[in-house]
């Protein structure tokens, strides 16, 4: 059972919040990730559960536990740091053996747990050796290792992959994927990056300035992201966002005119907005057409076009200045400075208010932030 | 106009010649005593100096007669190694505490310990003097181990620091979180990554004792001085003998040299600790 409970939690570091109030439910067996901009506090919610960091105020509890003040090492928790932080003096079975040695575990059976852990991470043969002597990757596996021989209730990961080569870090990426599937454990991971956000989670928590923005599953933060900051951290290449004002609103649908032109009707529940209020339009470069100049009445100019092979990204500027993104099929030709229409899929675009809150979808719950 | 192999080969040649220069101007002193040491006391005085003479012992035979050696290099020893172990032994938590639990006034903290190296220890020769006489540590070998660890207790501390504040925090945070103590922390993991650093700290500290002349001199008569001291009395009142001055600093410097050259290893990557990664 690993089933972690925070309620109110607060950092004060030298006089400034870090941490400002949060409550948060970690689930047994779930794989949760923290992101969200440098200096949101992500890092420093983990430290403090993971005790290394002191707690200004709020609770801490894994089970019925609280281990709010506890020593680290009493709080059955495990953690990979970004820099490894293999200790360089050892070798790799020493730096995965060390805990089961000063916890006083019997030879035989750290000698089976280490062997164990090298099994599953394919270190076998490199036991022997010290830290310097590996590769990055491998030092990743050892500190990865290091924590699995404790069998800790719970896994922390501090950025493990961004010291890591980027075809390494997709590998280690599945990797990790896949230990989260064969161990069966509760893992909690910070990072700055989305996609490994996306790609990892059950359960996301994005982070800004101390706070929890959102918390849910990566599906549900990509489609229904409660404000806009969520909906522009979320998601490659960002969601675009153009300066709108409603012109009609009912419970199923609200109107907007953009301020480059082209008025829109989505089905959204208006009730909280109300005629002349300025809101913003957010619309993914995948939820946005390409048509020839004429074909809708949102006409733009083309920008710059990247081939990425499969597809294009066009980069397009609207009359008033507004720029966005457009994803286009991998065959799609644009010249730079061509007349081009867009037509976005308005079932899948996004209002927010002044505030930056989502208009919710007819029906769904109001959601918390 | 020359080729840029052959230009790189002269400079090669030009910085190796410089380096043999500053060697051999910071050697030549220490063989000159050498030297003078085997040479008779009219030897010694002659001008021109001699570079070729009639080598004797007899200034070593003398030296032997007048004086114990034994007793001063033994006070020497236990004041050196007495005052560096109990140095270390404040140096490391010292600076394990201000590397890796840093303070807004760590670093003056720091500044300070080493502005105690700048004030001149003659400013202050006559309340120790006193105090030393009060506590009945004048003449004491416990006295100079005292006065030695108060007197590199900065240097150590520094050196330490700078050592420890190379070695990534994440690393004992990890232990920390394995289950160390605070001391298994420091004993387990930090002291064994940092002991290039910590044996060039100690072979600095036992240098820096072995030499010091000051304290020993105005701190000792004859039961706790060590040989800086015994130097010291060779220069006497009764008129300067080149040669037994030469023979006994000899014996004074040779212990500390030959352990220097048997670490010169340890200690220039010690030194070189932080340059070279």
């Amino acid at each position: 059972m690993a089933n972690l409970t925070i309620r109110n939690l607060k950092k004060v570091f030298e006089g400034i919040e870090i941490i400002k109030g949060i409550d948060l439910d970690i689930k047994d067996h779930e794989f949760v990730v923290f992101v969200g901009p440098s200096g949101c506090g992500k890092s420093t919610l983990l430290r403090l559960i993971a005790g290394l960091e002191e707690v200004t105020s709020g609770h801490i509890h894994l089970d019925d536990k609280e281990i709010t003040d506890m020593a680290p090492a009493k709080r059955d928790l495990a953690m990979v740091f970004q820099t490894y932080a293999l200790y360089p003096h050892m070798s790799v079975k020493k730096n995965m053996s060390f805990a089961l040695d000063l916890a006083g575990v019997a030879k035989s059976e750290v000698e089976s747990k280490v062997s164990e852990a090298a099994r599953i991470l394919e270190l076998d043969h490199l036991l022997e050796r010290k830290p310097k002597a590996l590769s990055g990757g491998q030092r990743q596996r050892v500190a990865i290792g290091r924590a699995i021989v404790r069998q800790p209730k719970i896994f922390l990961f501090d950025e493990p992959l961004s010291n890591l080569d980027a075809a390494l870090r997709v590998q280690m990426r599945l990797e990790l994927a896949r230990l989260h599937q064969e161990l069966n454990a509760t893992m909690i991971y910070v990072t700055h990056d989305q996609v490994e956000a996306m790609t990892l989670a059950d359960k996301v928590v994005v982070l800004n300035g101390g706070n929890i923005e959102q918390v849910g599953s990566p599906l549900e933060l990509y489609r229904h992201p409660v404000n806009q900051f969520v909906a522009g951290f979320i998601g490659t290449p960002k969601m675009a966002f153009l300066n709108a004002q409603v012109k009609a609103s009912d419970a199923a649908s609200v109107t907007v005119a953009l301020d480059s032109g082209p008025v829109y009707t989505l089905p959204l529940d208006g009730r909280t907005v109300k005629v002349g209020d300025v809101v913003t339009f957010g619309v993914r470069p995948e939820h946005i057409q390409v048509a020839d100049a004429g074909v809708s009445e949102f006409s733009v100019k083309l920008d710059v076009t990247e081939h990425l092979g499969a597809d294009t990204y066009c980069y397009v500027k609207a009359p008033n200045g507004e720029t966005l993104t457009v994803r286009a099929s991998g065959d799609y030709m644009g010249r730079y400075g061509q007349e081009v229409s867009l037509v976005p899929e308005l079932a899948h675009c996004h209002l927010f208010d002044a505030e930056g809150r989502a208009i919710p979808k007819p029906g769904a719950p109001a959601q918390a932030a | 106009m020359l080729s840029l192999k052959q230009t790189r080969h002269l400079r090669t040649v030009l910085i190796g010649s410089l380096a043999w220069l500053v060697a051999l101007a910071i050697f030549f002193p220490i063989f000159w005593m050498l030297l003078t040491s085997f040479k008779t006391e009219i030897d010694a005085f002659t001008s021109p100096p001699q570079l070729f003479f009639a080598p004797t012992l007899e200034n070593y035979i003398h030296i032997d007669e007048r004086s114990d050696y034994f007793h001063y290099a033994w006070n020497s020893v236990v004041v050196s190694f007495g005052s560096t172990f109990i140095g270390m032994l404040l140096a490391v938590p010292a600076a394990y505490s201000m590397a890796f639990f840093e303070t807004k006034r760590t670093k003056n903290t720091l500044l300070w310990m080493l502005s105690t190296k700048m004030l001149p220890p003659v400013g202050v020769l006559v309340p120790i003097y006193l105090l030393f006489k009060d506590f009945g540590l004048l003449d004491t070998k416990l006295g100079l181990v005292i006065i030695y660890t108060l007197i590199n207790l900065p240097i150590m501390v520094w050196m330490v620091y700078t050592y420890f504040k190379e070695i990534p925090k994440d690393i004992l945070e990890a232990a920390r979180l394995d289950g160390a103590t605070p001391g298994q922390e420091i004993y387990r993991v930090l002291l064994p990554i940092a002991k290039g650093g910590l044996a060039s700290t100690i072979l600095l500290s036992l240098i820096l004792s072995w030499n010091e002349a000051f304290w020993s001199l105005n701190l000792t008569a004859s039961g706790a001085a060590p040989l800086t001291a015994l130097v010291a009395s060779y220069s006497s009142p009764e008129g300067l003998f080149w040669a037994k001055l030469s023979a006994v600093s000899t014996l004074a410097c040779a212990p500390i040299l030959i352990f220097g050259w048997l670490s010169q290893k340890q200690l220039v990557r010690g030194l070189s600790f932080g340059a070279v990664k």
